[in-house]
Parts: C-alpha cells; sequence; structure tokens
C-alpha cells in the first residue's frame, strides 16, 4: 500500500498530524516490495559498481601518462569472454525453468553454470600464464597492472557468486529445499550473474579499446 | 506499562465488546494491519559458544563491537600520550624516537577514526538499536551480521600485530600517502604498511556485511505501523551513515588493494619515478594524487559516517532529556540526508595545498560551505528544542550539551579551513589539528559517553554510577577544552603540525613550549579520567543499582520490551504495533509527559497530539 510514494513524498509525511497518523497505523512496515535477500544482492551490486567505476576512473587516469603501452588481447580472452556470455545464458534459461518447476532443466542448468564459470576461471588464469610467459608482468607497465586488476577483482566476485551458486546447488541436489526458495536463490544468482558479465563487458570493452 | 499494550494488542479483536464505554471509538482509532510476513525464523543458541562468542543475536554482537572498539581506543589513548609527552617535554624520554612519534601519530588517527569510531557507532549502537528501535526481532542476516564482528575483529588484531613485526607498524601519517608510505627511511614502509592495509581491507569486507544488515532491516523489518518518518532520528542517523559507509569504503578498499600491490609488487599505480636513497626505484609514472583522491572520497564521507550517528543519537538524547519532541522532525531527516548526500561532493577540500587548480578548489570551497546550511540547522533544531524545555541535566543531557558546544566550535573552524585561502596558511599547523579533533574527535565521543549513560540500563539492567560519571564528564569536557583550545592558538602563530620537535625555532615564542606542557598535562589527566569510566562500566555492570523499566521515560520501542534487558528476540509473543512517532513527550491533556510509540489511541484519548 505505501510502496508507490516516492523518496519526496515519504520524507515531506508530518508524522505527528492525526490525519498523516491514520494512514502511518495502516503501514505494514516494510519500503519496499522486495525481499531482503534481494534488496541484500542489489545493494551488493552497487558497493561492487562503485568498486569497478573506481578503478576504471584509476585506469583513465593512468593511460594517458606517456610510458602507457597497451596489453595484447589475446584469443583466449575472447574465448573466455564468450564462455561467461554463455553462462549468463544459461543462467537466464535456468532461471526460466526454475519459475515453471522443471526441475530436470534446473539441474542441468545449474551443473553447466557452474562448469562454465569455473571454465572462465580456468581461462582467465590461462591468459595469465600465457601473457607472464611473454613477459607482460604485472609490473612491467601500467596497463599490464590494470588488467591484473581487473580480471583478478572481476575472478574474485565470480568466485563469491560461486560460492552462493554452490550453495544453492548442493541443496538442490540434496533435496531439502522448499520450491519458492530455491526459485529465489537462483534468481539472484542470476542477477549477479548478469550483473558480472556486465562489468567484465566493460572492463574487456575498455582494455581492448585502449 | 508495555505488558499492559502487549496485551492489549493481543485481545484487540476481541475487546470491542468488553468496553462498552467507549464502544465506536476504540477499534477503528486502534486499527493496525494484520500482519503479512511471517515472524523471523531466529536461530536459537544452544551451547555457551553459540549464545556469547559466536552469537548471532544482534545485540550480543553490539556488546561485542563495543567492547572491542573501546579496548583498542583505549589503546590509541596511550599513543597519544606518547606524542603529548614528547610534544610537551621533547628530549626527556629516551623511547619517543622520531620514528615511534609518526608511528603513534599513525596509528592513533587510524585507530581513533575507523576502528572505535566507525564500529562503535556502526557496528555498536547499530547493532544495539537497530532492531530495538525498528521493532525487529534481529537484523535482516544474523548470520552474517555474527561475521562482520568476526572480521571486525580479525581487522583489529591485524592492526595489533603490525606493532610486533619488523620495523614496527606503519608511520606515514593516518592518511598513509604514497610515496613516502612504502619508501624507505617511513617507519614501517615493508610489513607494518602492508599489515594496515591487509587491516583496512578486512575492516572494509566485514563492514560491508554488517551494513547490508543495517540497511535491509531498517528498510524492511520494521514492525507494524512504523513508517519511516516515525523512527527515532537515531536509527535516520546510523541508517545514512550506513548508506555513505557503504559508498565510500569501496574508495578505500581500492586505494589499500592497490597501493598493496605496489608495495608488494613494485606496480606504479601510486608511486611516481622516484630517487630513494642515492638510488632511482623501479617505479614509473604512477600518481600520488590519485591514491590522495581516492583516499579522501572515502576519508570525507567517513567523517560524517561517524557525524550523522552522533547528530541522530543526540538528537533523541536532547529531546528525551528534555522531555520535548524534537524541533523540526522532518528538517532534521532533511539535514541528515542532505549532508549525507553533499558529503560526496567536498573530499578535495583534503588537498587544497596538493597543487589543484584554483577553479578546481573553488568549486569545492563552495560545495563546502553549502554543507553548514543543513548542519546550523542541526544545531538551531538542538538548541530550539532545549528552549523553554523541562530540561533534566542528567549525565546524557550533561554529554549532549558538551557535544553541541564543541560541534559548534569545531564546526566554526571548519568554516574557517574550509576557505581555500584561509587554509592554505592554516592548513599544516595546529590549527587543523584542534578543528578535526574538536568536530570530529571530542564532539563524537561526548556523544557515545552520553549514549553509553543513556543505554547502559537496556543492555546491563543496571544503571551506571552518578557520581563517577558527573567527574568523568566535567574532567572530559573541560579537560578536552583546556587541551584543544590552546592549539588553536599554536596554529595561529604557525606551529607546524606533524613535527616531532620544533628545535630552536626562532618564530616560534617561548610561550608555545609552556603551552605544549600544559596541554601535555591536561592530556594526561583527561586520559586518567577516563579508567573511572571503565570501572563505573565494569563495577555497574556488575553490582550497580538495578534500573526500573524505561528509567529516563522515553517513547521509542527500545524501552518497551516486556523485559529489559530485552532478551532473545527482543519482544514479547506479538512484535509490538506503533502508533506514533518517538517524540510525544509533554503532549498536553496526556496524563504522563510520554507516551511510547505502541500505545494505541484509545489508551491516550485525552491527548491532544495535534497541538504538539
Amino acid at each position: 500500500m505505501k510502496k508507490k510514494e516516492n523518496i519526496f513524498q515519504l520524507l515531506t509525511q508530518k508524522p505527528w498530524e492525526p490525519s498523516q497518523a491514520k494512514i502511518d497505523n495502516e503501514h505494514d512496515g516494510a519500503t519496499l516490495a522486495l525481499s531482503k535477500a534481494k534488496l541484500g544482492v542489489r545493494t551488493i551490486i552497487a558497493v561492487s559498481t562503485v568498486i569497478f567505476s573506481l578503478m576504471i576512473v584509476g585506469y583513465a587516469d593512468r593511460m594517458f601518462v606517456y610510458d602507457w603501452r597497451s596489453m595484447p588481447d589475446p584469443w583466449l580472452l575472447w574465448v573466455n569472454t564468450g564462455v561467461l556470455i554463455i553462462s549468463s545464458f544459461f543462467f537466464y534459461k535456468t532461471k526460466v525453468a526454475a519459475d515453471h518447476k522443471q526441475l530436470e532443466k534446473v539441474k542441468n542448468g545449474l551443473l553447466l553454470i557452474g562448469f562454465l564459470a569455473f571454465t572462465f576461471l580456468v581461462g582467465q588464469l590461462l591468459v595469465w600464464q600465457h601473457l607472464i610467459k611473454l613477459g607482460y608482468y604485472v609490473s612491467s607497465n601500467p596497463a599490464n597492472s590494470y588488467f591484473y586488476l581487473f580480471t583478478a577483482v572481476h575472478g574474485l566476485h565470480l568466485m563469491g557468486g560461486l560460492f552462493f551458486w554452490g550453495r544453492t546447488t548442493t541443496k538442490f541436489l540434496k533435496g531439502n529445499y522448499n520450491i519458492s526458495k530455491l526459485q529465489q536463490a537462483i534468481e539472484l544468482c542470476a542477477t549477479y550473474w548478469h550483473f558480472l558479465l556486465l562489468v567484465w563487458l566493460v572492463l574487456f570493452g575498455m582494455m581492448i579499446a585502449w | 506499562m508495555s505488558d499492559e499494550n502487549e496485551h492489549k494488542i493481543e485481545v484487540k479483536s476481541d475487546s470491542t465488546s468488553a468496553d462498552i464505554g467507549s464502544v465506536g471509538t476504540v477499534p477503528p482509532i486502534d486499527s493496525a494491519p494484520p500482519r503479512e510476513t511471517a515472524d523471523q525464523e531466529l536461530y536459537h543458541s544452544k551451547s555457551f559458544w553459540t549464545t556469547w562468542v559466536f552469537s548471532q543475536d544482534a545485540k550480543w554482537i553490539g556488546v561485542q563491537y563495543a567492547c572491542t572498539a573501546i579496548a583498542i581506543g583505549l589503546v590509541a589513548l596511550v599513543l597519544s600520550w606518547g606524542m603529548r609527552l614528547q610534544l610537551g617535554f621533547p628530549d626527556t624520554f629516551s623511547f619517543l624516537t622520531p620514528a615511534a612519534y609518526y608511528q603513534f601519530i599513525t596509528m592513533h588517527g587510524m585507530i581513533m577514526v575507523i576502528y572505535l569510531l566507525t564500529a562503535l557507532f556502526l557496528g555498536g549502537f547499530g547493532n544495539i538499536l537497530i532492531p530495538l528501535m525498528c521493532g525487529a526481532r534481529d537484523m535482516a542476516f544474523p548470520y552474517v551480521n555474527m561475521v562482520s564482528y568476526w572480521m571486525y575483529l580479525l581487522a583489529v588484531l591485524v592492526l595489533l600485530a603490525s606493532f610486533f613485526v619488523p620495523g614496527g607498524p606503519t608511520g606515514a601519517g593516518w592518511t598513509l600517502y604514497p610515496p613516502q608510505a612504502i619508501t624507505a627511511g617511513t617507519p614501517g614502509s615493508s610489513a607494518g604498511i602492508a599489515l594496515m592495509l591487509i587491516s583496512l581491507s578486512l575492516f572494509v569486507i566485514g563492514f560491508t556485511m554488517g551494513g547490508l544488515n543495517y540497511i535491509i532491516t531498517v528498510l524492511q523489518s520494521r514492525t507494524r505501523g512504523m513508517t519511516l518518518m516515525r523512527l527515532p532520528l537515531t536509527v535516520w542517523g546510523i541508517f545514512t551513515a550506513t548508506v555513505l559507509a557503504l559508498l565510500a569504503f569501496p574508495a578505500l578498499l581500492v586505494a589499500c588493494i592497490m597501493m598493496t600491490l605496489d608495495n608488494l609488487l613494485g606496480t606504479s599505480y601510486f608511486m611516481p619515478t622516484i630517487v630513494s636513497m642515492g638510488e632511482t626505484l623501479s617505479y614509473e609514472g604512477g600518481s600520488p594524487i590519485l591514491f590522495q583522491h581516492l583516499f579522501w572520497f572515502f576519508g570525507h564521507p567517513e567523517v560524517y559516517i561517524v557525524a550523522l550517528p552522533a547528530f541522530g543519537i543526540v538528537s533523541d538524547l536532547i529531546s528525551v532529556h528534555a522531555r520535548k519532541n524534537i524541533f523540526g522532525y522532518r528538517m532534521m531527516v532533511w539535514a541528515i540526508v542532505g549532508i549525507g548526500a553533499l558529503s560526496f561532493f567536498v573530499w578535495a577540500h583534503h588537498m587544497y595545498v596538493s597543487g589543484m587548480h584554483p577553479w578546481f578548489g573553488f568549486f569545492f570551497a563552495t560545495t563546502t560551505l553549502i554543507i553548514a546550511v543543513p548542519t546550523a540547522i542541526k544545531v538551531y533544531n538542538w538548541v530550539l528544542t532545549l528552549w523553554k524545555g523541562n530540561i533534566h541535566l542528567t549525565l546524557p543531557m550533561l554529554f549532549a550539551l558538551g557535544f553541541i558546544v564543541t560541534f559548534v566550535n569545531g564546526g566554526i573552524t571548519g568554516l574557517f579551513l574550509g576557505n581555500v585561502i584561509v587554509d592554505v596558511p592554516l592548513s599544516d599547523t595546529y590549527f587543523v589539528v584542534a578543528h578535526f579533533h574538536m568536530v570530529m574527535g571530542i564532539a563524537p565521543i561526548m556523544v557515545i559517553f552520553g549514549a553509553i549513560y543513556h543505554w547502559f540500563p537496556l543492555v546491563t539492567g543496571r544503571m551506571l554510577h552518578q557520581g563517577m560519571g558527573k567527574f568523568h564528564f566535567w574532567i572530559s569536557f573541560v579537560g578536552s577544552y583546556a587541551i584543544y583550545f590552546p592549539m588553536h592558538y599554536l596554529g595561529f602563530i604557525g606551529v607546524p603540525r606533524r613535527y616531532y620537535e620544533m628545535y630552536n625555532s626562532p618564530y616560534i615564542p617561548t610561550s608555545a613550549e609552556g603551552l605544549n606542557a600544559f596541554i601535555t598535562i591536561a592530556a594526561l589527566i583527561v586520559g586518567f579520567a577516563q579508567i573511572v569510566f571503565i570501572y563505573n562500566i565494569i563495577t555497574s555492570a556488575i553490582r550497580g543499582e538495578k534500573a526500573e523499566k524505561n528509567p529516563w521515560k522515553a517513547n521509542s520501542l527500545e524501552w518497551q520490551t516486556p523485559e529489559m534487558p530485552p532478551k532473545h528476540g527482543n519482544f514479547g509473543k506479538e512484535l509490538p504495533v506503533v502508533y506514533r512517532w518517538a517524540y510525544d513527550f509533554s503532549v498536553p491533556g496526556a496524563d504522563k509527559d510520554y507516551i511510547p510509540q505502541d500505545v494505541p489511541p484509545s489508551e491516550v484519548s485525552s491527548a491532544k497530539v495535534a497541538k504538539t
């Protein structure tokens, strides 16, 4: 009932007025029509966005200095990007399957997503190994420094996502879940996955462009 | 009183026929929406370990946060003595080497700002008060909340560990500016700074877990009838500060990660080409200014992360102990939100002397001075709340008054320093030290003390000792003036801050030496007076005078629990239902001078709430 008011309407309420009190007495105590977990994921996404944005600001500041030499973009990086896109796509499919309670599809989807995500992480490590072999060390050029920083922080975020993916999947496989909680968990993981894909596309696009 | 209310609410649906006398009036005005959400499933601890150590109860986590913060704060207090002994009596103590002096400065600043103030306000008071004041059984995610405390404790331990590594803790100043923070010659430039950066990163991660809880609990877990605009200002302050912290701490985290890499892997995010001890280091082209921007993009909101909870808490203390509704509640909320938003646009006023473009400085001077407007509104509203109030000079009120005085004092010097041309000559002097200690050292600490005296009965069920409290207040209040007021003068005559010793500087009059000795003695006395406070807390917690329920006759929900101190789950079988804001004090026509938030209108039908 109170969920449609915008922040300005909310902040201009006069809680001491009897007329407002009548309205307020009917309030159910929640500000947004969102579950706590969903709001939690959104908050985390907001915090992560700030982290990545600030690193991008640093990148943009640094790349105009004379010693900046862009990194090569090995083909494996394109493969990894593809893997991440596919895993995000399957998360979408899995979420839809979960919404329709197609449990067999959900099971296959979750396992495939996990496999793809681990493939991505291993792929990133292989890119690191490849570049180190070519002599692109983290400290040899600021472009390298930022490349390793971005990939590492993004990878850590994905590992955080995998932790929650793991909890959801084990609960699902063991069969001790309730369907609406499972649907919510899958939906939230999917949101986070899409967010990380978006972050990666921005970072990757920036790194190949400059 | 509230037992009765609880009962009323439970039987409300069938009370219509019972109260024949007031048929037709009672049910409609007492109406509350039916509960839509199921009660929160709480974790019920069974063993000693899960009750007292790995507790998931926000109240106990808050106590853990508060005790840890105060303990580490005492370390920082002792460090400040070391600095003062050196400044007051140079060449007297052999253990006070230049390196030790800088390490003391650094650790004192960092501990006080982050590990004491931030942790105590948000982790301590936030955990204890948010669920109780919102009418929730616990935080939204109790397990994450528990992990948050343990991350914080780990951060504190890593920080303490840096005292024992080779080279000692970092002595780079609490701002940790590169390049000097990680260049040879600065104390603790290898292991010390590494541990500091790790500790800060842990703190940020731990805080983010806690912050998630505070925000979501305030937004989504309130009880029925508790609109945002009915919340006590304490919750508004802590809530807004948490939002700031979640958006500002990432900047510190990014700066920490990048400096760690500069330090350990030799990258050049922040490190310029540099010659150290005759050798050109391998760094090239990094930007120390970028670090400053990142640091202060965190650092300035950090000031308000500390100040906003203090603003909120002090508003409630003043209102309760002056028995008057807070003057301009809405304006107070707007000011909190406005200050919070503005605080992200003023950071570069910490960098006026970094060689910035004058127009850049002009912009930040303007935004800085704009913040004075909502801040001044808050001060006026506190004073107007006191105006013609029924002021009880209880300990919380004394500390609240002390806060207003010290905050106005520090705020006004802030107006000086916010102007670029005034700041440039003053920026490296004791004037700045006096300013920030007044405004974000003493002022928030006054609120913390007031809040502890106020909510101690809620946590322990006992009152703190009055006499010791009065002694503590007067020594702390007068003493902190004795310490910081003379520093303004030292700053005006140009005594530079951060210097280990003045030696025989001809431009500094000898009176400055006497003043420095005086300040040191005052600092020692104030420091020792805190022992009385700690003693008071410990003895009163064990055998203090038993507090009656709701000893201050406050309205907010934390005092309306069935038991005091509240039990696991906070409220009895039923959560309270809220019918009013937290400021119905001295309502004309009411029997008592306060109407708690969960008293239904039918019980106070004679009160003329509209006219308050």
